[in-house]
């Protein structure tokens, strides 16, 4: 439970290198000075309208908006250890300053500024940032597992216990004959469930997550023999990132429950991991059985299926916010359509 | 002493290792309930297949099996005259459970202990006991079950029982009595209804006249009936055999708009 605060206490800071971060800085603060515009017009009478006031605030506000964007993006990981109120804090007081100093070379140009421009900018460019870090606050609550660790857990720990209890059968078929290869299996049953026990909600280095995926891979042969063929095209080093855990396995487990399970014959998973310039995208296929199936198997499985994406995609979301996405194809093959998804993480490791 | 045959059992799974453990489990209880293994299948169509040459006294199925699952299966079976015994054996299905608990039908689950199959073989009803308002409430609970669309449909010819695959079947016409299925090949007589069919296949199937259900993929185009200027009457044309089939007046919007979505 103690752990659990300092937990919270950590994912309060927005990560200001991300570029979802950045958007949202940069529209939150136009869209309060569009506000401020509004209300100046309504106060100053019919002098000028929202508009104009807003274009006259834009020239103050975009530049220091860019100034600050680019200063926390710098400062990202000095900031990041920072406590979170010390941070908080020191970041309002910079919005302040950086205003305060940018407002000189207008307060030479202007007529109409108030009594003490300066102090008044500073005020605002600090009730701004402060506002906004309150917004990035509410939002790292919202998602934050101390808030819906139930709603966490549904989405992560989930291991069919049709898996479990037909590995946990093929096993026991094992143990006369074969007991070596049955010891290798509960090892690896238990390290999976090692995995599935543990913290979601720290990120663990790809290597593991593809090694996790492995061991999963050979419980499900043991139970689907020959049926069951997987094609790994990874390069020899993989990338140095972390990924949130159980981020492939679960698409796995789909990819076996609703391709290769509804075949007689089998089919094929193939799992490819391609380097990009600052991306890494994983492809995950497996044989599209929707398009041979009679009748309403298909849909059903369409809707299981997309409830595992619509997971993964939302942990993704949380972690990276815009720079990492998830995508689904079905693409036709002569040799019957394939399924794929597609996840592209940016190489950057998202901060905790 | 009155010797008795031992049991004979057919093994359905699709994963190897279970239908091992299956096999190691029943030989372990030998001593006390006699049996032998008749045969052994994938899935439930090779389970048909298997039984005609080889019938059983029970089987041991999987429910969740590719081309033919274990429901079906034993939807198939409840057809036939004397239908073997069925015990479901299954890894986890808290659903097929619960209605399996409130209808008396047997049932394991994985992984399957010796002491329980034995009980399970014991409880078998002996052939003579089998009686019709069992099967009865039986078949009603398996459909009920399936929650989808069979894939095959059973028909009985000359004391055999014959699977059509569901979609082979280009349309279904009912006559009189009975619901005729065609395919490429032939024609098979059906004892269902088709309007209980037009429920279980919707998605397969379209209605073109108060007694014909044609699959839609079948269908190649239609014609219109240009002899009678005053009463206009459409016609389905079929991949793969000759045959028209008329399509109703009341009908007809519904099929056109199916069509346009087809050309589109």
């Amino acid at each position: 439970m103690i752990d659990f605060k300092q937990k919270t206490g950590r994912v309060s800071l927005p990560d200001f290198g991300n570029f979802g971060v950045m958007l949202r800085i940069l529209l939150g603060a136009n869209f309060l000075a569009f506000g401020m515009a509004l209300a100046r017009s309504a106060g100053s009478g019919a002098e000028a309208g929202p508009v104009s006031q807003y274009v006259d605030l834009s020239i103050k506000v975009q530049p220091l908006l860019i100034l600050n964007i680019l200063a926390l993006a710098l400062a990202n990981g000095p900031i990041s250890r920072l406590p979170l109120r010390a941070a908080q804090a020191a970041i309002v007081l910079f919005a302040a300053f950086s205003s305060a100093l940018l407002r000189i070379p207008f307060s030479f140009m202007e007529i109409d500024s108030g009594p003490y421009p300066l102090i008044s900018s500073a005020l605002l460019a600090g009730g701004v940032a402060g506002t906004l870090l309150y917004y990035f606050e509410l939002r790292a609550l919202a998602f934050s597992p101390a808030v819906s660790e139930a709603r966490l857990q549904a989405l992560t720990a989930r291991i069919r216990p049709h898996f479990l209890f037909n590995s946990l059968n093929a096993v026991l078929s094992l143990i006369r004959t074969e007991p070596e290869r049955a010891e290798q299996a509960l090892e690896e049953l238990a390290e999976l469930f090692r995995v599935m026990m543990r913290d979601h909600r720290e990120l663990l280095p790809l290597a593991d997550e593809i090694a996790l995926c492995g061991q999963y891979l050979d419980l499900e042969k043991l139970r689907l023999g020959e049926r069951l063929v997987v094609v790994w095209e990874i390069p020899e080093i993989l990338p140095d990132i972390k990924v949130p855990q159980l981020m492939m396995q679960p698409l796995l487990e789909n990819a076996i429950y609703y391709g290769i399970e509804p075949l007689s014959d089998g089919g094929i998973v193939r799992i490819r991991l391609i380097p990009k310039d600052n991306e890494i995208c994983i492809e995950l296929s497996n044989p599209h059985t929707g398009a041979n199936s009679p009748c309403k198997t298909h849909m059903i499985a369409q809707e299981g299926n997309h409830m595992a994406i619509a997971n993964i995609r939302e942990r993704l979301a949380l972690h990276y916010d815009l720079e990492a996405r998830l995508e689904t194809e079905v693409r036709p093959d002569n040799a019957g359509d394939e399924y794929r998804v597609r996840i592209v993480l940016p190489c950057r490791s998202p901060t905790q | 002493m009155n010797p008795t045959p031992p049991l004979s059992v057919m093994i359905v799974d699709d994963e190897a290792p279970a239908r091992a453990r299956l096999r190691a489990l029943l030989s372990g209880i030998a001593d006390e309930m006699p049996n032998t293994v008749a045969a052994e299948a994938a899935n439930g169509k090779l389970a048909m297949d298997a039984l005609e040459a080889n019938p059983v006294d029970v089987l041991l199925v999987d429910i969740r099996m590719p081309k033919m699952g274990g429901i079906e299966l034993a939807r198939h079976l409840l057809q036939c005259e004397k239908p073997p015994a069925v015990i479901f054996v299954t890894a986890y299905d808290t659903h097929a459970v619960e209605a399996f608990e409130l209808n008396a039908i047997d049932y394991l689950v994985k992984p399957v202990r010796a002491q329980r199959l034995l009980a399970a073989l014991q409880k078998i009803p002996r052939p003579t006991e089998a009686d019709g308002a069992f099967s009865e409430s039986a078949a009603q609970v398996l459909s009920a079950l399936q929650g989808e669309a069979r894939a095959y449909l059973s028909c009985h010819e000359r004391g055999r029982m014959l699977l059509i695959p569901v979609n082979e079947i280009l349309y279904l016409k009912a006559d009189l009595k009975y619901v005729t299925a065609r395919t490429t090949q032939r024609e098979y007589l059906l004892d269902e209804s088709l309007t209980r069919l037009e429920q279980e296949f919707s998605e397969r199937f379209i209605r073109l006249h108060r007694s014909v259900l044609v699959a839609r993929e079948a269908v190649a185009g239609f014609e219109k009936n240009t002899t009678d200027e005053t009463d206009t009457q459409w016609y389905a044309l079929l991949r793969g055999v000759p045959e028209k089939l008329p399509v109703s007046r009341r009908q007809w919007p519904l099929v056109k708009s199916y069509a346009k979505n087809l050309t589109s």
